[in-house]
């Protein structure tokens, strides 16, 4: 969806033929094979790994074929502070996100309209974060905000903060570096939408009365809903399974634990697959079943 | 498959063919049968179905029964790339990522042919574009495009040429000029050519035979001054140029002729113009067959005559002046007048009566829509 | 609109800050490519040089975890862009009755989470007895590069006309020809832009690597590894050229894309 921002010029599009044969087999076959076998059975070897029993050897990392549904209550409620933590951050980032994103994308896709060059000259700044690495970002942030730091320093001066307190460990750190992370996710969908978006609208607006922030509410924030939509599912979804930020040698520290570092450690340290296999499928799950709401009220065709 | 590609055009017949679509109806029954070397156009309004009759011809679609025969040959299975068969887009489909010479040379590329390029310079300067022929097709203007779409499709001197309403982006000094160049063409090569156009007066201008068609099926065919002189159908009537259309019950019937009876006045059309004897028919008259009177005129049983009416509308379009004539339970009459030089001798709102010669009346074989309350 | 003067002002000053604001952590490890760090930590600022770019292959791990993300990203990125084109103009081309579901199981791999993906494909290798290493980093990132391939790829397809495709018939392209003449020559932008896409999404790429490569150690892997005691200036000079190299591209391609448009309208 995003993406198509990046991969043409806005030029008419073509209705699909309605010829259908084994051409279309030999297209489309090879790509679900794949998946097939590499997307979805991972995703239903999951499901039964999460209902294995330990084997009777009780060996690390032995287990044999089950139906302990115990295993997710035992998932849940041992590890419900960071199944609803992992929910938090990934609501609070994904809000921060939007409200940084969507002056952004408005501004690019509908103010920098008359200068097409400018504009595509901000979507590569936009996405410019994308092409460095991603861990490197975040140590960038980690040292930035390293109490020996230059901001750091000038926030204890100026007793913002006592000497004790740290910013890095905390959740706001945790959430600072998910939304930095996602801004361009969320910028890009917003992005698409308002890029089609007709500016005579806010004219109609205007002209029919209403005041500037009226105009926003009733037509422009209206429009942009699919942009919005598309945004917070590509936002919220990986952020959700994030455990890099708010790792401990990154931004976070023992008390910021998401469900994706509790999966990291009890699949390759613990050997606890099942623990882990429940904790990935109730993750997705969810997001599953927030996918199902979005395709049941606007269908599957803009997805991709 | 080996294509034989005729030096000359190939006869093309379509039989019984049927082209249904998911909810509905593109084509049915089209029987069609194009004679080898004749330009044949295909007339109609948007939606009638032409273009997908073209594209059948060309194999870009299948059929959903019937079948087509180029050259006496069964084609119906063969795909596009099989048949002796160019066409000439609307949009005229030129490869933007190839230079016009490589466009031209494409088709005769693929047959493997000697000398492409060599031959594809020469298609150019036949259309004169071969001082382009390096540039890429976004370069060139509309007309210059069509131009090496026509080319691109002539090069391959193939048996039928299929042209999609190739004409319709030009402006009309250039449009004249091309479809002068298309029937030299035509005519100097022999090819077979069927010309898809919503445009009536192309279609006479350029075709030996014309199909006017409507809602998937040919409603009347033939010589274009046969399908002016003697529409067959309300919609021939309308479409192919004006007409005034009487509707009523058959009031007499003699030997040779029929009339009804239309507000008091009687219309009368030869039995050998008229397509239906029994009823209630319609007859019409073309406007430029008709005169008007200031007084009642004293005219024989070979003229109509309708009237008094009140001139309702003059328009001047330089060739003629067209007047509207409200005549009291028979309706509005138009008139055209060709402008010989004298100044305009009627007025707006002055009474006068309408007639015609007997043997310019046509007798449909239907009633214009509204009027079927048999 | 003149009263609005002030008002006129936030919107682009908000963007440009924001804009300035993302390249932060850009800038800054860019900077410490520079970093004369003596010790193989880069956290403080030792002094300016270019010894770090001149010899950046001194530090062997570091060029060997790259050579091993660029072979692994060339790999994918041909497998997933190949699988990918066919499903794109498979699904924009033609009408078929189970498009809702190809639709979204295209989509779903781009909403999963990377550790969910991670986890259950290393479940799957060790269930069917495979060791992970290349192999399995490979097949790793195909399945997730393949939708946003897809995505960039169907972008492209739609802008396509399909009467050039009709034309290649009727001037006795058979359908081979026809893709191979027509097709893809017009839709080599789109593809183009699709496997740069796959190549970063798996140079980048952590999560699912780290569980399915085994002893292979990619980029992303060995700075993750080092995060810890501290990630050497060696790393940033690779991540700043990456960087600048992708940059490169893109500007490059866009600025393409515009004088092939100026020279077009112009004539």
């Amino acid at each position: 969806m995003a993406f198509a921002a990046f991969g043409s010029s806005p030029a008419k599009e073509h209705k699909s033929s309605t010829k259908s044969s084994k051409i279309v087999l030999a297209l489309l076959l090879p790509g679900l094979v794949y998946l097939g076998l590499f997307f979805f059975t991972p995703l239903m070897s999951l499901v039964i790994t999460s209902l294995e029993v330990p084997a009777a050897s009780y060996a690390p990392g032995a287990y044999e074929y089950g139906f302990a549904w115990e295993n997710y209550v035992e998932a849940f409620t041992t590890y419900l502070p960071q199944i609803l933590r992992s929910f938090f951050y990934a609501t609070v980032a994904t809000v921060i996100a939007l409200l940084i994103s969507y002056p952004l994308a408005y501004f690019i896709g509908v103010k920098l309209r008359p200068r097409p060059m400018l504009q595509r000259l901000m979507l590569v700044l936009v996405i410019a974060p994308f092409f460095i690495s991603f861990l490197l970002r975040t140590i960038a942030w980690k040292q930035i905000f390293s109490d020996g730091g230059a901001i750091m320093q000038t926030v204890y001066s100026l007793g913002l903060m006592d000497r004790s307190q740290h910013f890095l460990g905390t959740d706001a750190a945790v959430i600072f570096g998910l939304t930095y992370n996602f801004i361009p996710f969320m910028t890009l969908p917003l992005f698409t939408t308002l890029e089609r978006f007709d500016v005579r609208l806010l004219e109609a607006g205007s002209d029919l009365y209403a005041s500037p922030a009226r105009v926003f509410r009733k037509v422009t924030l209206p429009l942009s809903m699919p942009g919005i939509i598309s945004g917070t599912l590509l936002v919220f979804i990986p952020i959700a399974g994030d455990y890099v930020n708010a790792g401990q040698n990154f931004l976070g520290s023992s008390k910021t634990t998401m469900i994706g570092n509790v999966v990291e450690f009890t699949f390759l340290q613990n050997q606890n697959y099942p623990l882990a296999s429940s904790l990935s499928v109730m993750l997705m799950a969810v997001i599953v079943a927030l996918i199902g709401l979005y395709v049941r009220s606007s269908g599957t065709e803009d997805l991709l | 498959m080996a294509i034989d590609f005729t030096p000359t055009g190939a006869d093309l017949e379509l039989k019984n063919v049927r082209k249904d679509f998911p909810g509905f109806t593109a084509l049915e029954d089209m029987d069609l049968h194009i004679p080898a070397g004749e330009f044949f156009a295909l007339l109609g309004p948007s939606g009638c179905g032409k273009t997908t009759t073209l594209r059948i011809v060309a194999g870009l679609e299948e059929p959903t029964a019937g079948q087509v025969l180029i050259g006496g040959k069964d084609v119906t299975a063969s795909k596009p790339h099989e048949r002796p068969v160019n066409t000439v887009f609307q949009s005229y489909a030129l490869f933007p990522h190839m230079t016009i010479l490589e466009n031209v040379a494409f088709g005769l590329r693929q047959r493997k042919i000697d000398e492409p390029l060599k031959k594809a310079m020469d298609a150019l300067n036949l259309v004169e574009l071969g001082y382009a022929a390096e540039r890429r097709p976004q370069q060139l203007s509309g007309g210059q495009q069509q131009r090496v779409a026509l080319a691109r499709a002539l090069v391959n001197r193939p048996a039928l040429l299929l042209l999609d309403e190739p004409l319709g982006a030009l402006d009309l000094k250039l449009r004249r000029q091309m479809q002068i160049e298309l029937k030299a063409i035509q005519m100097e090569v022999g090819l077979t050519f069927l010309h898809v156009t919503h445009d009536q007066e192309e279609a006479m201008d350029m075709a030996d035979t014309v199909a006017v068609m409507n809602k998937g099926h040919i409603e009347q065919m033939g010589a274009p001054e046969a399908l002016y002189e003697r529409p067959k159908t309300a919609f021939v009537s309308k479409f192919l140029g004006q007409s005034n259309l009487f509707v009523g019950s058959i009031a007499e019937s003699n030997k040779e002729s029929l009339s009804i009876e239309v507000g008091g006045h009687k219309i009368t059309v030869p039995k050998n113009r008229a397509e239906k004897h029994t009823g209630k028919i319609c007859i019409g008259v073309r406007p430029e067959k008709t005169t008007f009177h200031r007084t009642a005129p004293k005219l024989g049983s070979d003229h109509v005559v309708v009237g008094p009416g009140e001139i309702i509308d003059i328009r001047f379009t330089g060739v003629s002046n067209q007047y509207l004539i409200a005549i009291p339970n028979v309706g509005d009459v138009t008139v055209f007048a060709q402008n010989v030089g004298i100044s305009p001798v009627i007025e707006l709102g002055e009474k006068v009566w309408v007639s015609w010669k007997v043997e310019h009346s046509f007798g449909l074989s239907d009633l214009p829509a509204g009027n079927e309350d048999e | 609109m003149k009263r609005l003067t002030l008002g006129k002002l936030t919107l682009p000053a908000y963007s440009f800050l924001a804009m300035a604001f993302m390249l932060i952590p850009i800038v800054y490890t860019i900077v410490f490519s520079f970093n004369d760090s003596k010790q193989r930590t880069n956290t403080t600022w030792q002094g300016f040089t270019f010894d770090k770019w001149l010899g950046v292959c001194k530090n062997p791990d570091v060029c060997q975890a790259l050579g091993n993300s660029i072979f692994i990203g060339v790999v994918s990125t041909l497998i997933a862009t190949v699988l990918g084109t066919a499903l794109a103009i498979g699904l924009v081309r033609y009408r078929f009755k189970a498009r809702a579901l190809v639709n979204l199981a295209l989509f779903l791999p781009m909403a999963t989470p990377e550790v969910v993906l991670g986890a259950g494909l290393a479940g799957l290798f060790f269930n069917a007895g495979v060791g992970a290493g290349m192999t399995t980093v490979i097949i790793a990132h195909v399945v997730f590069c393949l939708s946003f391939v897809v995505v960039t790829v169907k972008a492209r397809v739609q802008t396509l006309d399909p009467v050039l495709e009709e034309a290649g018939r009727d001037l006795y392209a058979n359908p081979s020809q026809v893709f191979w003449k027509i097709t893809f020559p017009l839709l080599l932008p789109g593809i183009f832009s699709a496997a740069l896409l796959s190549f970063s999404l798996s140079f980048d790429d952590f999560i699912i690597t780290y569980f399915n490569s085994g002893s292979v150690e990619t980029f992303p892997k060995y700075v993750y590894v080092l995060a810890a005691k501290g990630v050497p200036a060696e790393a940033n000079v690779i991540a700043s050229g990456v960087f600048i190299a992708a940059i490169l591209i893109v500007l490059i391609s866009q600025i393409n894309g515009a004088i092939k448009r100026k020279r077009m309208l112009g004539k």
